[in-house]
């Protein structure tokens, strides 16, 4: 007898369902025995987790802000990975995003009209976060740049320009020292819906829903598939690759940027220190983790931000070490991320009667 | 007199029989070696020489059948087990690591090495085994900056190094140019006048007349034919590799061909590894007219195919479709003049393997109505086609929402025809589009060609099996080296002429 290990002939629904719910009860089994380390009673932690992120209006609110700019990313991670593009760059694109937007309300605002402020300022965070996004796709289609690096890279560019405008020539004089622009025009705010939640949850929802009609019922969402499944064959078919990929990722930058925006013109109104959260890296894992389906992402970007959310939640209130709260999130993460493979695999015990056959 | 009969086979392969799901890749075959001897296997694509190889040097384990070496009956498990009884095989891609020396390849997985080995010494002994056979290998060289004649002679390097007698290579000179090809038959000859024995796999005449002194023939996993190499002719041994029989009947309308479809005009293009594959290729298709592209694999065809679908770019010439310059132009062009394509590879290029059934069977025609309007793809109506096109193919899956890559080989070669035939306005490009059939299959696959032509489309049949391009094509092209050897009318062909034709003989009249 010996155990196999076999791809799955085609997904099962109840996989689907179930690993998620099992992988996340074995994930708060692990995280228990890091609490249990750090002397803490993992019951008591995880119910200040849960009433942090969840038990109430005001913390689920803040739950749901901090999803805002996971969505965003995450839909223009799932974007790239669909074409098999590793995009590892949501982050400086949401970067550029936030400062592009910034640029327009603290600039323009002399000039233009108050009511174009909002949408021009979201009109340049799409575009600049697609150029961001659209230069390594140009030198991936046209040149066969190796994405992962030119991405990656850019970020620290985005970052560090970044942190050089509100520390420079964009800081504002009258913030004592306090590394941040001016306040920006209440017309260039993005409207609040409740709490500290604004518009961009809005705009990120319609996205989502959005791409996932794109995805399932138009040419395009049809073309990217089979570029991302094989390029052999995309070509065959006549489907033009180079355009595509550029196309994609012009989409997949401005949807970072939209979350950067949201981040500037939502909570913050500057351009602070903070617009940098490693959203644009945690939206890789909740791409990954909803398989690229836009439904999902919904889901597990509002879970992931809960998690963030509870790791602030029990360093304020357990007294745990700020680092307790991060490895507590990586412990959560990883058996759901490896659950994911038994919706795809499965385990299955065969009798073998001979050694013989075994062997052939 | 006869030698032979006292000396000992100092390898033996009886009764071997190995089976595949739905395939019976080796049926009974047997095998004798000689030392000091080459012996040839002949056989097309799928005849079942390469499995019989894998077994000998245990990669596949055979179903029945047994083995001897030296008169002794062995089990081999692996090819380490191989290794050890002096057997060792030179595999159509070789296994060299890139990134690393020659000597480094040539020590890796050896495990009667020190656990640091002295690289000096190796150097040594691979440079005294190099200028011995004339090998002109240097030890120190990394792989990737070796040609791929280089890179075969580093295998066959290896296996000397490593004390095979036994060695088999698995049509060598495949992927080698005429001098190349040449300088290994040298090597063999001087390996074989020290006593060591050699299979060698090929399907190209002259060199088993060069090469060897024996032969034996494959067909279906048989040995069919055991001939002394001095007392055979190319001619024979090509019918016999063939098969005499023409195994269908298939009713061919008398179809009067009308306006040319496709023409090309002194056409040059070079392969994946920049070396000239097509020279000069002239040729024209017209209406209602199949046109039979006969040739051993790697003489260009796959070259042909993809200049035809706009999948290659030419060199030189010119590629009109229905009197339109389509030179160079995107493979979406061409399929917009009605261009369908039924490549060799099916599973990486022809179909999306971790796709539905239903969406690979409208990949050609998602563009259109009634499958899309404008941006809007109307997933109903692809199911609708698809549940159409599996009844009509008879393509065997359980549901057409199952991934394609879940269906066997031949029902995926099925769903490609079914779509391409649909899609198909104008010219249809067939590559191997039987191969790995079984017969119903084979059949109902040459009968949608003949329909095709009874259309009034033109066809271009590229084919390993002149069977079948003397049953379904108007006339046949022999490509050769990148070259038309010749364009006969199928009626006028006959098996013996297009066999020397594809061994790059020009038939002389």
């Amino acid at each position: 007898m010996r155990i196999v290990f076999e791809k799955r002939e085609s997904i099962s629904h109840w996989a689907v369902v179930l690993v998620p719910i099992i992988s996340f009860l074995v994930s708060l089994l692990f995280g228990a025995i890091l609490l249990l380390a750090s002397g803490v009673d993992p019951l008591v932690t995880y119910q200040a987790m849960a009433v942090g992120t969840f038990g109430s209006w005001h913390s689920f609110t803040e739950t749901l802000v901090k999803a805002t700019p996971l969505l965003f990313t995450s839909l223009g991670v799932a974007i790239a990975f669909r074409m098999k593009f590793w995009n590892i760059g949501a982050e400086g694109q949401l970067v550029w995003g936030g400062v592009a937007a910034a640029w327009v309300a603290l600039f323009w605002s002399k000039s233009l009209p108050g009511w174009t402020l909002l949408p021009l300022a979201l009109l340049m965070a799409c575009v600049a976060g697609a150029i961001w996004a659209g230069v390594p796709a140009a030198l991936k289609a046209y040149l066969n740049v190796d994405e992962t690096l030119t991405t990656l890279m850019l970020n620290y560019v985005a970052i560090l320009y970044a942190k050089n405008l509100y520390y420079g020539p964009w800081r504002d004089p009258e913030g004592m020292g306090f590394p941040g622009s001016a306040q920006f025009p209440a017309a260039a705010w993005l409207p609040r819906i409740t709490g500290r939640v604004h518009l961009g949850l809005i705009i990120a929802l319609i996205f989502a829903f959005l791409l996932w009609f794109a995805f399932n019922r138009t040419r395009w969402g049809f073309e990217t598939r089979i570029i991302g499944e094989n390029q052999t064959a995309a070509r065959y078919l006549g489907i033009n690759i180079k355009r595509n990929i550029v196309i994609a990722l012009l989409i997949s930058g401005a949807l970072s940027g939209l979350a950067g925006a949201g981040e500037t013109l939502g909570i913050a109104h500057r351009l602070q220190q903070g617009l940098s959260m490693g959203y644009g890296y945690t939206a890789i894992i909740i791409s990954w983790m909803s398989q690229l389906n836009p439904l999902a992402i919904i889901f597990v970007a509002v879970l992931m931000a809960s998690l963030l959310v509870g790791g602030d939640q029990i360093q304020i209130m357990m007294g745990l070490p700020a680092s307790v709260g991060v490895v507590l999130q990586g412990m959560i993460l990883i058996p759901m991320l490896a659950g994911g493979l038994f919706t795809e695999y499965r385990l299955r015990i065969v009798r073998t009667p001979k050694i013989e056959e075994a062997k052939a | 007199m006869n030698e032979e009969q006292v000396k000992v086979p100092i390898l033996e392969m009886k009764g071997i029989t190995k089976r595949f799901p739905g395939v019976l890749a080796n049926d009974h075959a047997e095998i004798e070696l000689f030392p000091g001897e080459v012996l040839a296997l002949l056989g097309e694509n799928g005849a079942g020489k390469s499995t019989l190889m894998n077994i000998l040097i245990g990669l596949y384990r055979p179903d029945e059948g047994e083995i001897y070496v030296r008169g002794e009956r062995v089990e081999i498990h692996s090819p380490r087990d191989a290794a050890a009884l002096g057997i060792g095989m030179v595999h159509q891609n070789f296994k060299l690591v890139p990134t690393m020396t020659v000597a480094e390849n040539i020590i890796l997985g050896m495990t009667e090495l020190p656990l640091v080995p002295h690289l000096e010494e190796v150097n040594r002994r691979i440079v005294e085994i190099s200028d011995h056979y004339n090998l002109q290998v240097d030890p120190t060289a990394y792989i990737w900056q070796l040609s791929v004649g280089e890179q075969q002679r580093v295998e066959i390097l290896k296996l000397i190094y490593r004390g095979a007698n036994i060695l088999i290579l698995d049509e060598p000179t495949a992927v080698l140019t005429p001098q190349e090809s040449r300088e290994l038959g040298k090597i063999i000859k001087l390996m074989v006048s020290e006593g060591k024995s050699t299979i060698f796999i090929t399907h190209k005449m002259d060199e088993v007349m060069a090469f060897s002194d024996w032969v034996r023939v494959l067909q279906h996993g048989k040995v069919v034919a055991v001939k002394r190499t001095a007392d055979t002719n190319p001619q024979e041994l090509a019918r016999l590799m063939v098969g005499r029989e023409v195994l269908f009947r298939l009713e061919k309308e008398d179809v009067t061909p009308g306006e040319v479809v496709l023409e090309l005009q002194d056409v040059e293009a070079r392969n994946n590894k920049g070396l000239p594959a097509l020279r000069k290729i002239s040729l024209q298709i017209r209406q209602g007219e199949i046109l039979g592209i006969a040739g051993v694999a790697g003489n260009g065809q796959r070259e042909l195919a993809e200049v035809v679908t706009g999948l290659r770019s030419v060199t030189a010439g010119k590629l009109l479709i229905n009197g339109q310059d389509l030179t160079n132009r995107p493979p979406l062009e061409i399929i917009k003049a009605g261009v369908s394509h039924i490549p060799a590879d099916r599973i990486g290029m022809g179909a999306v393997g971790n796709m539905p059934v239903a969406d690979n069977l409208a990949m050609k025609g998602y563009r259109n109505p009634p499958f899309s309007t404008g941006e809007m793809l109307h997933p109903r109506r692809i199911l609708e086609f698809a549940r159409r096109m599996i009844d009509v193919f008879r393509i065997a899956t359980p549901t057409p929402q199952t991934y394609i890559k879940f269906l066997s080989g031949g029902n995926i070669q099925k769903a490609i025809l079914a779509r391409e035939i649909d899609a198909c306005e104008g010219l249809l490009v067939a590559v191997y589009p039987s191969r790995g059939l079984d017969v119903g299959a084979t059949e109902a696959v040459r009968k949608r060609l003949l329909e095709q032509r009874a259309q009034g489309r033109a066809v271009l049949l590229i084919s390993e099996e002149l069977d079948e391009l003397m049953t379904v094509a108007d006339k046949i092209a022999v490509l050769y080296e990148g070259r038309i050897m010749g364009i006969v009318p199928s009626s006028e062909a006959d098996i013996e002429t297009l066999g020397l034709m594809m061994a790059g003989v020009t038939p002389t009249e």
